[in-house]
């Protein structure tokens, strides 16, 4: 069967031409690695653990050279923790060489002095450090223990090593949604950059969603902010369901997902975006024949993608130009279907959703999991003490699950 | 002197700048600044034309005459080239020597 392409317009807006797809991507995320040192509660690609499968040096440097062929004009590494990578800085150099620019997202474990004054004489890359808490309290809940004092230790090294236009990237949550000036002045304070981005229901984040995301009131706030401060602050383009509250935020208002966007997995495995690791929404393989350039131009999901929205509940509102329906993850990961609206649509259209859900319907969930599995020094205490599941319930208590009725 | 400080003159001699990139796109091209990492879109197939053509031309008019842009578009060729200049993606060809 020929699957009947929508013909794309010609002229108009960008966004409209965005909606067709590109040659190659805008913004690629590639994660290295699914190895962390830190077990975060909301990991959107549930790292901890190595996979043995993961892509050589050789084959990450044969995605490189297509990158460069194909005009991707840089990525944005991640994992896990990138810099655990005993390579790492090796395809860095390699990346940069070939006229694909770096970003990469680290917690800075291994961000000491010699690495930030390596960084700081580098052209053509940009470091973010992560951060969830303006304050060791409120990061160290989500991220671990010490994880605050190691983000902050490398802000210092790179401010020293008189590194330019590095950036402290938060993820919005309900817990630290209250600090964003306090985040500001952190940020100042080392002569970064502030990058805020949406928290979404993917990887470990489903488990604590719920708990986490912010509330609407917050959303409101963090909507009023953006407009006040906007110019300032980086944010991926991330808010744009909050475009429906009335004036459009700057960026892309539209889910880039298999569009402009995509994620290369530390396997190869190519999804549409970061945030939709689950099968559903995996395009192929970058070891496949053809490469990642096939995946990206010729995959069947990539091309579903590429069609501009026509029907669902979403396209009937009136702020549908504004949001286009938000976040097809953050909808996948909370059952929602994905023609209708986001689980945080700020018309409150998403709440209503959610409670409709059926509740005998689980809601999907990703088979690719790398957490650790057993205790990791510093384990975030979000959810109490940090748990190791038992082996045998009664391991926990003798007469657990014993029904003595 | 800075770049930022040239005004954008169409009736002198421009070209794409040296450290920027075009990527063909259906819609026109996406450009790349490989200097202070800028990405800006061109939205017509004709404008990458004019772009692309500019270094060969005495002057920025000239290049649009060129590359066949229907006059009654030519202002809107004009504003869009003075919002490269501004944001560095096209530059001021080198006088002769």
């Amino acid at each position: 069967m020929t699957a009947v392409l929508p013909q794309r317009p010609t002229g108009g807006r960008l966004i409209d031409q965005f909606e067709y797809g590109l040659d190659a991507p805008i913004c690629l995320t590639w994660e290295l690695t699914y190895a962390c040192n830190l077990a975060c509660v909301h990991c959107l690609s549930s790292s901890g653990r190595r996979d043995p499968r993961e892509l050589s040096t050789a084959e990450a440097e044969a995605v490189i050279d297509e990158l460069q062929r194909m005009q991707v004009f840089y990525v944005n590494v991640g994992g896990g923790e990138p810099t655990v990578r005993p390579d790492f800085w090796h395809l860095l150099d390699y990346a940069i060489g070939h006229d694909v620019g770096v970003k990469f997202s680290t917690n800075g474990i291994k961000l000491d002095k010699a690495r930030a004054q390596q960084l700081a004489r580098t052209d053509y890359v940009d470091v973010q450090i992560s951060l969830d808490g303006a304050t060791a309290e409120v990061n160290d809940a989500v991220r671990g223990a010490g994880s605050y004092a190691t983000a902050t230790r490398a802000l210092e090294n790179l401010a020293e090593a008189g590194m330019k236009d590095f950036k402290v990237s938060v993820v919005v949550t309900r817990e630290n949604a209250g600090q964003l000036d306090d985040f500001k002045s952190l940020t100042d304070r080392y002569g970064a950059q502030l990058r805020i981005t949406r928290f979404r229901p993917s990887g470990r984040g489903a488990d604590v969603w719920d708990r986490l995301h912010p509330t609407q009131q917050q959303q409101r706030d963090l909507y009023d902010w953006l407009l006040a401060n906007g110019d300032n602050v980086l944010t991926g383009d991330s808010f744009f369901h909050l475009s429906a509250f009335g004036e459009a935020l700057p960026g892309l208002n539209l889910c880039g997902a298999g569009r402009v966007v995509c994620l290369i997995d530390p396997v190869g495995d190519v999804y549409a975006c970061p945030f939709a690791i689950h099968e559903n929404f995996l395009a192929g393989n970058v070891r496949s024949e053809g490469g990642f350039q096939r995946v990206w131009q010729s995959s069947e999901l990539f091309a579903d993608l590429r069609s501009p929205q026509t029907g669902g509940a979403c396209t009937k509102c009136a702020h549908f130009d504004a949001c286009r329906g938000g976040c097809m993850a953050a909808k996948f990961f909370t059952g929602l279907p994905l023609d209708g609206p986001d689980p945080e649509c700020v018309q409150g259209y998403g709440e209503t959703a959610l409670a409709a859900r059926d509740l005998d319907l689980a809601t999907p969930k990703s088979s690719i999991d790398h957490s650790h599995k057993g205790p990791v020094r510093g384990q975030p205490t979000l959810l109490g003490m940090p748990a190791v599941p038992p082996v045998k319930i009664c391991d926990e208590s003798p007469v657990a699950g014993l029904d003595l009725r | 002197m800075l770049m930022a400080d040239v005004a954008f003159d169409p009736a002198a001699p421009w070209r794409k700048a040296r450290s920027v990139a075009l990527r063909p796109e259906p819609f026109g091209a996406l450009v790349y600044h490989f200097g202070n990492r800028k990405l800006s879109f061109l939205k017509s197939k004709l404008l990458v034309a004019v772009v692309e053509n500019l270094a060969e031309h005495p002057s920025a008019l000239a290049a649009i005459d060129a590359s066949g842009v229907p006059d009654a578009q030519r202002p809107a060729y004009v504003k869009a080239l003075a919002d490269l200049a501004r944001s560095q993606m096209i530059e001021p060809q080198e006088p002769a020597p």
